[in-house]
């Protein structure tokens, strides 16, 4: 049966399709054009009025993951036929590969690095943070805990700080303790960071789950512990997926303890991708590929996870 | 034998006391009812004996065996809550063989299986064994729920208002089918509910909870008939009974202008509650009680009328044929042996006291 819909509420309607296109529109273009520029010839990057179609090239991320110098000559012919076809997209662009000159080994530019320790930092802390904070909020939600509230505030205290005000003792601290640009420095910093928020977000949701599943578990033979494997944890899961996709995109975006904690070693790609502005002439097309391949976890992350969030976001959408 | 006992048993919740020095002895095989109103401690109660609560002061016993240190999976016994007790990530079948996967017990697949056909077939959920939780109505849960219950072939089952979320007419059939339950398995059943008629209906015994305390103990007939208090009195029977104050003086009750007979032993010009059940007020003209109709309430069966007498208003059952109209003054008495005489101030059965 055709749902009869009022005049008000037919206008309402197509004014909140256009309020959903405006505000797509809005957040999206940013996102287009990081993408576009990544598969820009450089020629093309920064024209006025911006280009819009043009033929997609893989030329910076070519660039992107090499070290480069520029060509004083146009680069023979021979040399020319006989390269990768990477590499004869950055002679098309006036450069050339600096390469070891023993080995004759193409030298990286270090952004596969810096992105791999991205990786392993964010995945890691995130599994620490994640699972942490779900058994701390078990105990606060199932446990008279003495001074509960308290301990609570407290966790959540860590957050009120602005992370600049603990930035100068925490490299002191780092470097006399040897943890300076190290990935373990690093993922300790970020668990520490994403713990309180893990611990709120999970008592939320382990709030919601009724104490009747576990107890009926309890009775029909099991203990505490295989209780909260077998009843409470699937039952999170929703909760468990969503403070993931927070506490990765936290950890995976972070800047500023990132810039000062790490130089070499252990830098991520949010300190990194920026710093590739400064050195010679700055070639946007590389930093939005660059850019372009630092958005892809999250945006894959986030979709895999997409069933378990969309329940997530609707906090007590348990059924009951 | 599953003989549960609770001694002294006391619980308190901050500073909330939900249980106060309780003793109950229920015998083995027994079908008992707790019956009280929320907060009267009844959850508690249950909750203590299944170990899910650690009581303050106090023992607890099943079979004859202290079980003060035991956990909640070494008591073997079966709780049947109102809702929410049934996995919703798992089928029928899978919450019927959730207790039987235990590692404590150790069962086959093939003792598994069968004692999940078992059940199903007691309680006739063949059919929804393939099907997910979440798709049952509340009827089916709840089998679902004794099913978990039986298949664990338990002693004791403690069932806390299981029947209580579900309409009447359910209500109704589950009532009589967890009575033969009970009569099949020959096990201990402690089973609490604040509504009357199903600790009426279904009970061995009735125990009266007030505020943690219990305060009678009794088979549903004692406890309709010969209520300790007025608190029980009005606990059971629907309508509640009447409870009119007057003066007892020479076998008679005087209450306002009225006289009418009364067999209770007891002394000249003393204040007194009377408590008569509805069903024991009759209406016949020239009967020395005098009242206005104001309500009727035509149950089929009966009628209950609603009468003002000064200012005391009283219910009272009628056959439906009874002719009466509202407003209408009638004359009643009422059966003199079936009279209550409570102590007015304390609430006490004068007649028990």
């Amino acid at each position: 049966m055709a749902e009869v819909k009022t005049k008000g509420e037919v206008i309402f309607n197509r004014a909140a399709v256009i309020a959903v296109i405006v505000a797509l529109v809005v957040m999206l273009t940013p996102i287009f054009w990081i993408a576009a520029t990544a598969f820009k010839p450089r020629n093309l990057a920064t024209t006025v009025p911006p280009t819009v179609f043009f033929e997609p090239t893989l030329s910076p991320f070519a660039k992107l993951f090499t070290k480069r110098s520029q060509l004083r000559e146009p680069v023979e012919q021979e040399v020319y036929d006989n390269a990768a076809w990477w590499e004869k997209l950055i002679y098309d662009g006036g450069e050339q590969v600096v390469r070891n000159r023993k080995s004759g080994e193409v030298t990286s530019s270090g952004f596969g690095n810096r992105y791999m320790n991205s990786l392993i930092v964010s995945v890691i802390s995130t599994l620490l943070a994640v699972s942490m904070g779900t058994i701390t909020a078990y105990g606060f939600s199932r446990f008279r805990v003495p001074g509960e509230q308290d301990w609570l505030f407290f966790i959540l205290s860590t957050r009120m700080l602005p992370p600049v005000v603990v930035a100068i003792p925490m490299f002191l601290m780092y470097r006399a303790v040897g943890l300076h640009d190290t990935h373990i420095g690093l993922i300790i910093l970020y668990t520490a960071f994403n713990l309180s928020f893990a611990v709120w977000i999970m008592k939320g949701f382990i709030d919601e789950i009724p104490r009747e599943y576990e107890e009926a578990a309890l009775v029909d033979g099991y203990t505490r512990l295989q209780a909260f494997w077998k009843i409470v944890l699937p039952e999170a899961l929703t909760g468990i997926a969503a403070t993931a996709v927070f506490c990765f995109i936290t950890a995976w975006n972070e800047y500023a303890f990132a810039l000062m904690m790490t130089s070499k070693n252990a830098q991520t790609a949010p300190p990194y991708i920026p710093s590739q502005v400064g050195s010679g002439l700055s070639d946007w097309t590389v930093i939005a590929s660059g850019a372009f391949l630092f958005l892809l976890p999250v945006a894959v992350f986030t979709f895999l996870l997409r069933n378990h969030l969309l329940r997530g976001m609707s906090f007590g959408a348990i059924r009951k | 034998m599953a003989r549960i006992e609770l001694k002294g048993i006391s619980k308190s919740f901050g500073a909330q006391r939900a249980l106060r020095d309780l003793d109950l002895v229920v015998e083995d095989g027994e079908f008992f009812v707790l019956l009280g109103r929320t907060g009267a401690g009844k959850t508690t109660t249950l909750r203590v004996i299944a170990g899910l609560e650690k009581p303050d002061t106090g023992s607890v016993a099943i079979g004859n065996r202290d079980v003060g240190g035991w956990t909640a999976a070494e008591r073997d016994v079966a709780l049947v809550l109102q809702q929410y007790s049934l996995y919703p990530r798992l089928t029928v079948r899978g919450n019927l063989e959730f207790p039987l996967r235990s590692r404590v017990r150790n069962f086959s697949e093939e003792e598994i299986a069968a004692r999940v056909q078992k059940a199903a077939q007691t309680l006739q959920i063949t059919h929804l064994l393939d099907r997910k939780v979440e798709r049952l109505s509340g009827g089916e849960m709840q089998r679902v729920s004794i099913g978990r219950a039986i298949v664990r072939q338990p002693s004791v089952f403690l069932m806390d208002e299981p029947l209580s979320a579900l309409d009447a007419k359910l209500r109704e059939s589950l009532r009589v089918e967890l009575k033969k339950l009970h009569s099949d398995l020959g096990a201990t059943f402690l089973f609490v509910t604040h509504d009357q008629v199903e600790a009426m209906s279904m009970g061995d015994k009735i125990g009266v909870l007030q505020q943690g305390r219990l305060v009678q103990v009794g088979t549903p007939a004692d406890i309709y008939e010969r209520p300790l208090n007025t608190f029980v009195a009005r606990s059971v029977g629907s309508p509640p009974m009447n409870l009119i104050d007057g003066q007892l003086s020479g076998g008679m009750a005087e209450i306002g202008a009225c006289r009418l007979p009364v067999r209770a032993a007891a002394g000249a010009g003393q204040a007194v509650t009377f408590g008569v059940r509805p069903e024991n007020v009759v209406l016949e003209s020239g009967a020395p009680g005098e009242a206005r109709i104001f309500d009727i309430e035509d149950q089929g069966v009966i009628k209950v009328l609603s009468m003002d007498m000064g200012e005391t208003r009283l219910h009272v059952t009628v056959p439906a044929g009874t002719h009466v109209a509202r407003d209408e003054v009638v004359r009643f008495g009422w059966k003199p042996e079936r009279v209550l005489t409570f102590d007015p101030q304390t609430g006490v059965n004068l007649a028990l006291a």
